[in-house]
């Protein structure tokens, strides 16, 4: 019998591949943004000259790449995640099922509601 | 509109060929004609010597499953006419070690399904005289649309999960499980889970979601592995805070 050898770049054959490879990409900037945050925490905690660096190393201009890189991607994972959430989330109203716009619209809410809540925090 | 159109099917022919190579074929281009069609078209009055499954003709059966210009199809659904002026590249399914030809090799599948338990599981089976278990239109909406699967492989041909690790339980399997779990007249959730929820079970899929683009039933196999994900979740959690609760 003949078996198909799976290529290495077999993730650019297909756009949904490449897509789904790059929704997995970005969990590493994910992970590098909850890290930033958990620096500039630190960084805020251990005083004012500390801050200081932090705000200064961050204004720099490959530590901004990396930052608008991370963004990007980011907001890749947030859109594609919620545009996935009602397959996943099979709720039932009174016996009849939420239709799945109502809960991707709910997922959005919740992400203004909680990002209004962390602008208010920081900026009140 | 062209009289002919180009088929280029992957010949492997075990013993002759090392692996598969592309062989053309003019077939007439009629509108009422599938791929399937134009194969047999070829095997009746072209080369005998062509093989591939089919059976039903009228995408019930799933045995006529094909990569056709790169993508996983039913090859009696796909018509000439919508890859006019051609040519048309038909290959084996993906993912499926080859035998002949267009014929692969499901024997990885046909063990899998059975670990699955893809029928109803009573606990106490009712006697006869109390008549059929009844359902609900509601009930019965809550699966019926996983009970649509008819095994066509393609599901599996359009994964890369699949592709890269063979172990996979894989889409179609596991929204026949689902098709019982969520069935009001199944009792064997409990007996899937451990199968379902084991890492070659829903823990493999990462949600490319091309399984469910592939499907020719709409059965959408990824959703029911997400909600699989979702129910196996609140479980787990349920057992860690109350361990003695029947699950």
């Amino acid at each position: 019998m003949y078996q198909r050898p799976v290529h290495l770049f077999w993730w650019i054959e297909r756009r949904s591949y490449l897509l789904f490879v790059l929704r997995e990409l970005s969990s590493v900037f994910v992970a590098w943004t909850v890290v930033y945050l958990l620096l500039l925490v630190n960084a805020v905690s251990d005083g004012p000259a500390s801050y200081q660096r932090f705000l200064d190393r961050g204004g720099e201009w490959w530590m901004v790449a990396i930052n608008v890189i991370a963004m990007l991607f980011l907001l890749l994972h947030v859109v594609t995640w919620f545009g996935l959430a009602p397959r996943a989330m099979v709720i039932k109203v009174r016996g009849s099922r939420v239709p799945p716009r109502q809960i991707v619209a709910a997922h959005y809410l919740a992400w203004l509601v909680l990002s209004a809540i962390v602008a208010w925090l920081v900026l009140r | 509109m062209a009289d002919e159109i180009t088929l280029e099917v992957a010949r492997f022919r075990p013993g002759e060929d090392t692996e598969p190579v592309l062989q053309s074929y003019q077939v007439p281009l009629r509108e009422q004609w599938a791929v399937l069609d134009g194969l047999s078209y070829i095997k009746d009055h072209l080369d005998g010597t062509l093989s591939f499954r089919w059976s039903c003709r009228m995408g019930i059966c799933g045995s006529c499953g094909m990569t056709v210009n790169g993508d996983p199809q039913l090859s009696c659904a796909t018509f000439l006419t919508d890859y006019a002026p051609g040519p048309i590249r038909i290959e084996p399914l993906h993912n499926f070690p080859v035998i002949r030809d267009l014929v692969v090799d499901i024997g990885d599948f046909m063990d899998k399904l059975p670990t699955v338990k893809p029928w109803l599981v009573r606990d106490v089976h009712s006697p006869l005289e109390e008549g059929e278990y009844l359902q609900t239109p509601e009930q019965l909406e809550d699966y019926q649309q996983f009970s649509m699967c008819i095994n066509c492989m393609l599901c599996y041909s359009a994964c890369p999960v699949y592709a890269l690790d063979q172990d996979f339980i894989g889409p179609a399997a596991i929204a026949l499980a689902q098709r019982y779990n969520l069935d009001s007249r199944d009792e064997g959730a409990d007996e899937r889970l451990a199968v379902l929820s084991s890492p070659e079970g829903i823990w493999s899929c990462t949600f490319v979601g091309e399984c469910s683009a592939a499907c020719p039933k709409g059965v959408d196999p990824a959703g029911a592995i997400q909600r699989y994900k979702l129910t196996a979740a609140t479980q787990a959690i349920k057992g860690l805070l109350m361990p003695r609760s029947r699950r």
